[in-house]
């Protein structure tokens, strides 16, 4: 495929295809159109076999160098879906696609290639994803926690939905607090909580309608 | 926070609004060679304050505000692109009239972001006075934002499909004040960055970031655009009214015949596109449709549909810094499956390597913030100078930085 041949949206994931045949187990293209004139924007979703993450980013390179956004990690109970957010084509009018690869990793072997050798950005996602989910990127260059605090417990995963998540103990529910008694009172009391009655606003430049009131919704 | 027993480098004391991206203020540790840096670390994550992990326990209604609290300077872009995944998720019509709102308010947004960010780059260079000029002009683009939502910061206009405000005629003198005071502004400013001979001196080739870095560190906004990137998402990726306008990317080989991809080409950038944004806000005003401004004005009921959403969407938009990018997966429950924030600093940070590579001590505040990151990020600073270990803290550097200017000046 010549570097210039620019590929439509439908392309994209026929073109992945046509490459893995069946490692790739679905793809998807959502069109997205807003503003007046209703002009498309499109996302492209890749699902593959996890060992074809690095030949399908490359097959994605021969397209155009692609910039990585992210890569996000959702804990769906058995297994963690990663995705490879990637955009191509960026630099055209209303051209720019983005391309998400995603691979399943399964808890009981939680690891995952590094991409950093194609794409050397990918080191800070790659750090973030090995402390806040629990995977092990093999061959990464930089093997130190990124956010985390150094003396968060070894073993604790924020973004996990099981046993290794954020247990109970550690969460500050700081609502809770009340004032320090240890202060001057204030000037004025506490309020007492009560029913907000819409009241006519003011009015220089004010909408007609009334600014809607937030519900509280129980947790 | 923390213990840190045990630790070498400083304890470092957040300061300052949290940040879009980091949400922290930066640990950086620099290897010297006399003057020259020769190698540089940072580490990030002294606030980091878990906004993905609240999210996934509360409903898109709540996270919205949240959301608008991730940054104290781009807080629409965040909520923006949050919203905008719900909506596909959930799949609501956001009407047209709502896009356009959100487009303006998302370039004033710009324009105070980069205003301050300028005077920001200043204050490094200790131009002090060019600070208070762009910062006390940056006030009237405030004074709108607050017009127009209420708030100054933390606006609160976003909701899950559309806005929660209106824009009235009579609104529109005090738009088309602002925007025309800027456009007045611009030359003046553009002539006190750019032809300036102490700014010219410290920026010219300071901080140089060729294009292959720029794409193999992911970078985005006007760092990737200063050393000529061409990518901008409101002209590659057509979302709420930019579909409908004209936008180029601002380039600086547009404006200066060349790209160099060093701090002053990130000046120039910045600076160009404040005006491209008082056009757009213009364009957005003369063309704005009328009609409702949200798909779906009952929060109870707009809950309900975000309740029974399933599926996964991305929410892109271009926030100040650059690519604003939010990833949503919803699965018929109250709250989100999965929910990743990627800022736009997160994808600048690697840059600051090539960056600072090679350069001087007294260079190190204005290269750092000419990516324009989080105002406490060079709290405190671990210098390690001829294998002796010494801390330098922001005071000193700026000291430095402000002696370099007046050397360089006299």
């Amino acid at each position: 495929m010549s570097p210039d041949t620019v590929l439509t949206a439908e392309q994209v994931p026929e073109y992945f295809r046509e490459r893995f045949g069946a490692g790739v187990k679905e793809t998807r293209v959502t069109e997205r159109r807003e503003g007046a004139k209703r002009n498309p924007n499109f996302n492209i979703w890749i699902d593959l076999d996890r060992e074809l993450l690095k030949p399908a980013i490359l097959a994605l390179m021969e397209l155009d160098y692609p910039h990585l956004a992210v890569i996000s990690g959702t804990d769906l109970g058995e297994e963690i879906r990663m995705i490879y957010h990637f955009s191509i084509y960026y630099g055209k009018k209303h051209g720019e696609y983005t391309v998400s690869l995603a691979v399943h990793v399964p808890k009981t072997d939680l690891s995952i290639p590094t991409i950093s050798d194609l794409i050397p950005g990918a080191v800070f996602t790659e750090r973030e994803k090995q402390e806040f989910l629990g995977i092990r990127v093999v061959g990464i260059p930089d093997n130190r926690r990124l956010f985390l605090p150094e003396d968060f417990p070894e073993g604790v995963y924020p973004w996990r939905k099981d046993e290794t998540g954020v247990p109970d103990s550690m969460v500050k529910d700081l609502y809770m607090s009340q004032r320090p008694t240890d202060r001057p009172a204030p000037p004025a009391g506490e309020k007492e909580l009560c029913e907000i009655e819409p009241k006519a606003e003011p009015a220089p430049a004010s909408s007609p309608e009334q600014p809607t009131e937030q519900k509280e919704v129980k947790e | 926070m923390s213990g840190n027993e045990g630790k070498k480098a400083p304890y470092v004391v957040p300061i300052g609004p949290t940040h879009p991206a980091l949400k922290e203020p930066v640990m950086f540790t620099f290897k010297m060679e006399g003057e020259s840096i020769k190698d540089v670390d940072f580490a990030p994550g002294q606030t980091h304050r878990g906004i993905e992990w609240m999210g996934m326990r509360r409903n898109p209604v709540q996270i919205v505000h949240l959301t608008d609290r991730i940054c104290g300077i781009c807080g629409v872009h965040h909520t923006l692109a949050f919203a905008r995944a719900v909506e596909q998720i959930a799949e609501i019509e956001v009407p047209p009239r709502a896009d356009y709102i959100r487009t303006i308010l998302a370039e004033f947004e710009r324009i105070q972001s980069h205003l301050l960010w300028a005077g920001v780059a200043a204050h490094e260079l200790g131009f002090d006075s060019l600070l208070h000029l762009t910062w006390r002009v940056r006030e009237q683009s405030m004074d709108v934002i607050e017009n127009l939502t209420g708030n100054r910061v933390n606006y609160g206009i976003v909701q899950v499909g559309g806005v929660r405000r209106d824009i009235v005629p009579d609104q529109h003198k005090i738009i088309e004040d602002c925007l025309s005071t800027y456009e007045g502004l611009l030359g003046k400013l553009l002539d006190l960055f750019l032809h300036d001979r102490s700014i010219t001196l410290r920026c010219r080739d300071r901080g140089v970031l060729s294009r292959q870095q720029a794409l193999e560190l992911c970078t985005v906004g006007p760092t990737a655009r200063a050393s000529g990137v061409n990518a901008d998402l409101r002209q590659d990726y057509p979302y709420c009214a930019y579909g409908d306008l004209d936008i180029t990317a601002v380039l600086p080989d547009q404006h200066m015949g060349e790209t160099r991809g060093d701090v002053y080409d990130r000046i120039v950038v910045r600076l160009i596109e404040v005006g491209q944004s008082c056009g757009i806000v213009r364009q957005c005003l003369d063309q704005m449709p009328s009609g409702p401004i949200t798909g779906e004005e009952k929060l109870a009921k707009l809950l309900a549909i975000c309740k029974k959403a399933r599926g996964e969407a991305i929410g892109r938009v271009e926030a100040p810094r650059g690519e604003c990018f939010h990833y949503v997966r919803m699965n018929g429950k109250e709250s989100p499956e999965g929910w990743k924030v990627k800022a736009s600093s997160y994808s600048n940070l690697m840059s600051w390597i090539p960056m600072l590579r090679g350069e001087q001590i007294a260079d190190i505040p204005i290269i750092v913030a000419s990516i324009d990151p989080c105002l406490s990020c060079t709290d405190r600073v671990a210098v390690v100078k001829d294998n002796s270990r010494q801390i330098m803290t922001k005071e000193e550097l700026h000291r430095l930085s402000v002696e370099k200017t007046r050397r360089l000046s006299s």
